[in-house]
């Protein structure tokens, strides 16, 4: 192997796709702005639309409690509630969303509570509607604060102790720390972004250099000089791993980026509890990018093998565009809740760095895994590297017409 | 010199199963001299020049090229040997001295060597004018120009030219056919396919008529002429294609 004439190939390959906007876009540009306009905006949309519907008053309607005028004094007095005069088109009301919620006292209902007997309070609601939700809910408390009371009365009527009805209390305890907990909420992300981003940014380059070559007609020029096509395919293999890990690289630096002014944003009071800032040592960014490594040259090998049987720019965009989902489906999966590293999952390309990923983030070591898949992917890697270079040999593809 | 054994070459095809592209052919060039190789369209000219420049693997047979086989050492025989055709186009993004600049690295040339010889290159040809300039914003002359520089950067002493004129105005037409006569002088071994007789009238000292892959004759003009008893070369040509000639696809 000549690293001298690799180096010449890389050199060029570098040279050109510096000055390709297109690569440059796809490389440099998306991987920065996608995190902080996906994160940030996403969230912090989102953010504010709870903050809005939180802090809106609900337009809700008593229907009935005409017998029951403390509950009904007692709902007109409820912070945030706002008791409009009933009407019988409430439920238009509500699916209209003019209402957000009704209320439905049956009659005689403080009496009968008097009486120890057992009435319905219904509450109708436009389901899966955030607003809706917000003043069920706050009549929900209502109710049960008045519940409450009545349980504390009964019980001091007949001189019991209020934990007659209560003999104990049951609190979570997490036990874990804070690293982890955000690396069990989100951490699988990191990995699945990698992985995305590695495959992102191989993809285009590698199209470039193998199906835009031939397109451009530069492929039979490069083939006349004396270079041997081993050399060649590592040199253009070198400049698709760049673009790969460069996208990747600078996708983890944007979305750090944007969890962390994502921290700072914090626009409703208790958002900060619902993203946890996520601290990453240095080693564990190490680590992924140890894993993510190997799965870069397994795609950048790949992807310029399939796009080495295109004759065009186009036809090899449509043979690498079933290539993310097929990507997308295991680096997904390994976001799913649940699913946790076993010896067959471990040798899954791209599925098992995923997992293993995920682990890393939260500060789990397990080195029999990170052996494990560590080799396979070299193994797999490896394999599609000699398969690129095998094609590159092969005239039938090189020169197909 | 260029010395051509039983050379062969096969491709399958899905729909007409086996093409001979080329089949069976010998011949020799010696430098100093330009073999005009004419033939119709997939007639096998490309793709025995191909061979020649070691593009393409042969099925059987095999070319000596300055006494390197074509099969056994091809990069041997691509440093010495500048390949130029209208398919080696130029990387649009690079300089057009960047670009003579890479082939001469790949070539194996020094740093040292390489710019003295590129900027002898340049001034022979005329190119300070647009060295810095990226390949696609160049005009059609300018192009041929760099990619005559390519060719001769590493100075090779066999030169294999692929229909070199093919879809070009007859100026810049006339600067590829006066580079051709420029090599065959300067003692290089010179190829080149071509179906333009005027040419190969105008160019070649040996001429090898070729369809179906094979080589139908062979000789000088004037050896041609005395053959077929006819001085138009055009009319020569049609005598030797006519009866094996069927319409055939690019190869």
């Amino acid at each position: 192997m000549s690293l001298r004439n690799v180096a010449i190939v890389y050199r060029k390959e570098l040279t050109e796709a510096l000055r390709d906007r297109r690569t440059l876009i796809s490389s440099i540009l998306i991987p920065l702005l996608l995190f902080p306009v996906l994160a940030v905006g996403i969230a912090y949309t989102a953010a504010e639309l709870i903050g809005e519907a939180s802090r809106e008053p609900s337009r809700i309607m008593v229907l009935g409690g005409a017998d029951s005028p403390a509950i009904v004094d007692g709902l007109r007095q409820v912070k945030n509630l706002r008791v409009i005069p009933a009407t019988d088109n409430y439920v238009d009301l509500i699916s209209n969303k003019k209402i957000r919620a009704a209320v439905d006292i049956p009659p005689g209902f403080q009496a009968a509570i008097d009486r120890g007997e057992r009435p319905d309070v219904k509450i109708y609601v436009f389901s899966g509607d955030l607003k809706s939700a917000f003043g069920a809910t706050r009549i929900e408390k209502f109710f049960a604060e008045y519940r409450d009371a009545a349980v504390r009365r009964r019980l001091a009527a007949q001189q019991l102790p209020e934990t007659l009805m209560k003999p104990f209390d049951i609190h979570q305890q997490n036990v874990v720390s804070a690293e982890k907990v955000a690396g069990e909420t989100y951490g699988g992300l990191i990995p699945y972004l990698a992985i995305l981003m590695c495959m992102t940014g191989a993809m285009y380059p590698a199209m470039d250099l193998t199906a835009g070559e031939k397109e451009r007609g530069t492929m039979e020029t490069i083939l006349s000089s004396p270079i041997k096509r081993t050399h060649l395919v590592f040199g253009k293999f070198l400049l698709v791993l760049t673009a790969s890990l460069a996208t990747a690289t600078l996708s983890v630096i944007s979305m750090g980026a944007s969890f962390a002014i994502l921290a700072r944003l914090t626009p409703v009071e208790g958002a900060a509890e619902s993203f946890p800032v996520m601290p990453m040592h240095a080693q564990t960014i190490v680590a992924v990018f140890a894993m993510a490594l190997p799965v870069a040259v397994l795609f950048s090998a790949v992807l310029i093998t399939i796009s080495l049987f295109a004759r065009s720019f186009k036809e090899a965009q449509s043979y690498l565009t079933p290539m993310t989902f097929i990507v997308l489906i295991p680096a997904v999966a390994a976001v799913l809740p649940g699913l946790e590293l076993t010896p067959k999952l471990a040798l899954i390309p791209i599925l098992n760095v995923s997992l293993l990923c995920k682990e890393l983030v939260t500060g789990t070591y397990h080195w029999n895994y990170i052996a494990l898949i560590f080799l396979s992917t070299c193994l797999y890697a490896g394999a599609a590297l000699f398969l690129a270079v095998k094609m590159f040999q092969r005239e039938s593809v090189l020169f197909s017409s | 010199m260029i010395e051509v054994r039983n050379l062969s070459k096969r491709f399958y095809d899905k729909k007409r199963g086996e093409i001979r592209a080329v089949d069976n052919i010998s011949f020799r060039c010696q430098p100093g001299q330009v073999y005009g190789l004419l033939g119709a369209n997939g007639a096998g000219k490309t793709t025995t020049l191909r061979m020649l420049a070691t593009i393409l693997e042969p099925t059987d047979g095999t070319a000596l090229v300055c006494g390197c086989d074509i099969v056994e050492h091809p990069e041997k025989v691509r440093a010495k040997v500048g390949f130029l055709s209208t398919a080696t186009a130029l990387y649009p993004r690079l300089t057009a001295r960047e670009l003579v600049q890479y082939f001469g690295r790949l070539n194996g040339l020094d740093n040292s060597i390489l710019n003295k010889r590129v900027d002898a290159i340049f001034d022979r040809l005329d190119m300070n004018g647009f060295r810095d300039r990226r390949c696609d914003k160049l005009s059609t002359g300018m192009k041929q120009k760099t990619s005559i520089a390519r060719t001769l950067v590493h100075d090779p002493p066999v030169m294999i030219f692929d229909e070199p004129t093919l879809g070009l105005d007859i100026m810049t037409a006339r600067t590829i056919t006066a580079f051709i006569r420029e090599c065959r002088d300067l003692g290089k071994t010179v190829i080149f396919s071509t179906h333009i007789m005027s040419e190969v009238e105008k160019l070649c000292d040996i001429i090898g008529i070729i369809q179906d892959g094979k080589l139908l004759a062979e000789g000088t003009l004037a050896q041609l002429r005395e053959k077929y008893h006819e001085q138009d070369l055009e009319e020569i040509f049609v005598k030797v294609v006519a009866p094996h000639y069927t319409p055939a696809e690019d190869h």
